[in-house]
């Protein structure tokens, strides 16, 4: 066992995931080497690339035991792909495959009976939910999970460290030849920023569609020199689930509330100016956020320079009004967000390494200057669990937190100080998958916490009359309600790895009892 | 005090609890819980229904509750009142 | 320095989340509601829980009112007896058509803080009136009990009885509206205006807000957390208003220090009413952080 830089005891070898290197601190590890690739390739001119069906397209692929697959968000709840390809895999017999998605939902949950049966025998993703989260905690996953944060994935993608052998992608709209893009067709989602990274260095590339169109389809967000096959298939996904008209502002008091105190913080921070660069999620709190801060962004006549992440109809509002020069977009929250990538050329989609990859020459979120996120929890070290419930189980997702944290001038996150009764507040998180060192600020419904790393904006906030405490007076006063919780009882077994975006371990998960 | 039927108090709202009440023969006070915070509050909502049934002379009932993360005084109120109405009575102690 | 009474929440007594965490939305007072938004068949339910809040719950610098039911109706009794006991800053009686209702209040609120070893007096009392009769009555209400620290209108039972209904410009009410006005400011204590129920409707909510506050009341009652802000938006003073109360605050300070009994500013001979428009204006701009304590100082 080591201490690694957050204070947590992790083996030096995880079986299942091997050497570990401990996180020391949020940009001490600096890479050697290149950039890894796809295959090279003899195309022979005038072919089609489309093929009959996804059992053809894995057939010529010559997918193989021991394998690596991987799959892309972009359809969120209503992704059709990952059950289909896995399926026919199980039906060709093909066993013991990793699967490596940028994330996984409710909606994987068949995912379970691949596991049981063999076919699946490791993940790598962001997030998992219920049920397949819960499964995986109770350990039925011969191999521990590994969580990455978007930005640690593209990283390693881009290393090799992550060697993608066939990359299944579902697209929007595209042509026979493998042009392809996200923002056209009934299944539209947008941005396909995640997607864009595995078209690029997995081995092979298979674009899976629902919308054919005739070549070339452009602008093409996937193109013909990174796609090998093109199959058909009745639909990839359900759009009710893809993605929502609009997102709709929240009318919840205790919301607005959290998001007025976070707008108060951003005033007072020195950070609200001219040229400033946003982030947030499409979470209530976070939206609010954004519908209040336009208020002042035209009261004080403040215009922004760009809004990143995922985005949203109220982030494409602010750049239609020209109060943001441009919108850096790796994934579309909306039917809105969706449709201005195609129309907007200042909304510009991004791949999830320019995003928020540590090694790249130059990530977006490294211009960030404020961030809004969220929290299950947080503990008085400021350390940020995104990933276990309370209850110790996988139920959501690292996300771009900790990538956005580490880059953003300013971290803000945002939540109730008691959920359902859960403190927010913790002696030691759950499971840490950002560093305290990188979060600057909690913003609660009682009151706002600043990282005393931060004495600046601690002086800044004084001066504003904000109402500020210490993260110890936070937890104390929602303990003064809620009581101590009693901890969770976990087993000895690891059932998964919380890798830094750097690629070093900052926690594990273990099998809840 | 005597129970002689079932009484209830509280939703099923968030932040609510829901107790209903019943007389038993068994000579123990038997609850029934279902929490969303069961593991980390579930020993703590117990101690607090079995607290105010022993201190109003209870020691035999079945307590059924269903909890969506109550807080403390909460569970309290929902458990007094679901009491009284068990008992028949309305001759509330109000402490100072 | 006067008390600030600009906004009171209504908060059904029966649901814990509101009642838990109602005070941080920010407005001058709570409101827990026995009566009309409890049914029935929960009146003791919702006073076992306002009870146990009220004992557990830090509401800050909140004032803390409850509104308890009618000694008409079986509940109001023992409303008053948990609530004295639980130490709420202010019971409020709804529907209170002459200064007996009041009378009576006070007696059983007395008989509690007797009997418990509570100072006589420590509950303070609002009476709510809500019918002609009332009105009729105002002074006399708001004279009745030393308790007392505002009259407050409730219009929907009011128009009812008038034989009319709730107009956007509020022409039915001005008459009690006025009357409600002239007796607290007779007998020195605070005017509350009625609620408005539309939530959405927030251009009609301001003008009301707007209305009520040209005509002197102190504050509104208000549904919403939403609702809130605006009042006090509409309350905060201006600051050419502000820049003059600050002045005459330093005169008194001056004159003090000078052991000098005349006061003048800009020239202007300053007495008692203005000194006090002056402190409520800093207590008004000190509480929407207009002003901060440090503001005043030099």
């Amino acid at each position: 066992m080591v201490k690694n830089g957050v204070g947590r005891e992790i083996p030096e070898f995880i079986e299942g995931y091997g050497k570990v290197k401990p996180y020391v601190s949020p940009f001490n590890m600096v890479p050697t080497g290149n950039k890894g690739g796809a295959k090279l390739k003899r195309p022979l001119p005038h072919k089609t690339k489309l093929i009959e069906s996804i059992e053809e397209a894995i057939k010529a692929t010559g997918l193989k035991d021991g394998m690596t697959i991987s799959f892309h968000h972009h359809f969120r709840n209503g992704d059709y792909i990952v059950n289909m390809v896995v399926d026919t895999i199980a039906r060709l017999g093909i066993k013991d495959i990793r699967i490596a998605a940028s994330s996984l939902t409710t909606c994987h949950a068949p995912l379970i009976d691949h596991i049981k049966n063999g076919v699946i025998t490791r993940i790598e993703t962001s997030g998992l939910r219920d049920p397949l989260g819960t499964a995986i905690s109770q350990g039925i996953l011969p191999r521990p999970v590994v969580i990455r944060s978007h930005g640690g994935r593209a990283r390693a993608i881009e290393s090799g460290e992550l060697k993608i052998d066939v990359a299944f992608l579902g697209v929007p709209a595209c042509d026979e030849y493998g042009n392809a893009n996200g923002y056209s067709g009934k299944s539209a989602c947008g941005s396909l920023g995640y997607a864009m990274v595995d078209a690029k260095y997995a081995d092979q590339v298979v674009l899976i569609t629902d919308n054919l169109v005739e070549y070339p389809c452009l602008p093409a967000s996937i193109n013909q020199t990174q796609v090998d096959y093109v199959v058909q298939v009745e639909a990839i996904g359900d759009p009710k689930g893809i993605v929502s008209g609009a997102i709709k502002g929240t009318k919840n008091p205790r919301e607005i509330l959290i998001a007025e105190n976070a707008v108060k913080a951003i005033l007072a921070s020195g950070y609200f100016k001219e040229g400033f660069s946003y982030q947030t999620g499409a979470a209530g709190s976070s939206l609010a956020v954004t519908s209040i801060l336009r208020e002042h962004m035209i009261e004080q006549n403040i215009k922004g320079s760009f809004g990143l992440g995922g985005i949203t109809s109220q982030l494409v509002q602010l750049l239609e009004e020209g109060l943001f020069k441009g919108l850096f977009d790796t994934q579309s929250f909306d039917l809105v967000a969706a449709e201005s990538i195609g129309r907007n050329p200042n909304h510009f989609e991004i791949d999830a390494s320019f995003y928020a990859n540590p090694h790249n020459a130059g990530p977006a979120v490294n211009k960030l200057d404020i961030v809004m996120l969220g929290a299950l929890e947080v503990d008085t070290e400021f350390n940020v669990n995104v990933i276990t419930g309370s209850d110790g189980v996988i139920s959501q997702a690292s996300g771009g937190h900790s990538d956005t944290a580490a880059g953003a001038k300013m971290s803000v996150i945002l939540a109730p100080l008691i959920r359902s009764r859960i403190p927010i507040v913790v002696d030691k998180v759950t499971t840490v998958v950002t560093p305290g060192e990188t979060v600057d600020v909690l913003v609660t419904d009682y009151g706002i916490a600043v990282n005393p790393l931060r004495t600046d904006l601690i002086e800044n906030f004084k001066k504003a009359n904000l109402p500020l405490y210490t993260i110890n007076e936070l937890q104390q006063m929602a303990e003064k309600l809620t009581g101590k919780p009693d901890p969770i009882e976990f087993t000895d077994k690891i059932v998964g790895v919380v890798e830094y975006r750097d690629g070093t371990v900052i926690d594990v998960i273990r099998q809840a009892k | 005090m005597e129970l002689v039927k079932v009484g209830m108090s509280g939703t099923m709202e968030s932040s609510d609890i829901n107790i209903i009440i019943g007389p038993s023969e068994a000579g123990v006070i038997e609850i029934d819980l279902q929490s969303s915070v069961e593991k980390q509050f579930g020993r703590q909502i117990r101690k607090v229904i079995e607290d105010v049934l022993k201190k109003h002379g209870v020691t035999s009932a079945t307590v059924k509750a269903v909890d969506k993360g109550a807080i403390d005084y909460v569970i309290k109120a929902r458990t007094e009142a679901a009491l009284y109405r068990a008992a028949d009575r309305t001759d509330y102690i109000w402490e100072e | 320095m006067p008390k600030l009474r600009r906004t009171m929440m209504f908060i059904p007594g029966n649901n814990p989340a509101m009642i838990t965490d109602g005070h941080l939305y920010g407005s001058d007072s709570i409101m827990f509601d026995l009566e009309d938004a409890t049914s029935l068949k929960e009146k003791d339910s919702a006073r076992f829980l306002v009870y146990n809040a009220l004992r557990t719950i830090d509401y800050g610098k909140t004032e803390t009112v409850v509104r308890i039911n009618g000694l008409d109706t079986p509940f109001g009794r023992e409303d008053i007896k948990a609530m004295v006991k639980a130490r709420v800053d202010v019971i409020r009686l709804p529907k209170t058509d002459t200064p007996e209702d009041v009378i009576e209040v006070d007696k059983i609120i007395t008989e509690v803080e007797e009997a418990n070893g509570i100072e006589v007096g420590t509950t303070k009392m609002m009476a709510a009136i809500e019918s002609p009769l009332g009105i009729i009555n105002a002074y006399k209400i708001a004279t009745a009990s030393k308790r007392l620290i505002a009259i407050a209108l409730g219009a929907e039972d009011f128009v009812t009885n008038m034989k009319t209904n709730r107009s956007p410009e509020g022409v039915e009410l001005i008459a009690a509206r006025s009357q409600l006005l002239l007796a607290a400011r007779a007998a020195g204590i605070y005017a509350l205006d009625t609620v408005y129920s539309d939530v959405n409707n927030i251009e009609g909510f301001l003008e009301e807000v707007r209305l009520i506050k040209q005509m002197g009341f102190d504050g509104k009652s208000v549904i919403h957390p939403k609702q809130i802000g605006l009042v006090h938006k509409v309350y905060e003073p201006t600051e050419k208003e502000i820049r003059h109360a600050i002045r005459v605050v330093h005169g008194i300070k001056e004159a003090e220090r000078k052991g000098s009994g005349v006061i003048s500013v800009d020239g202007k001979m300053v007495d008692g009413p203005i000194v006090d428009r002056a402190y409520r204006v800093i207590e008004l701009a000190k509480a929407t952080g207009v002003l901060k304590d440090g503001d005043l100082i030099g």
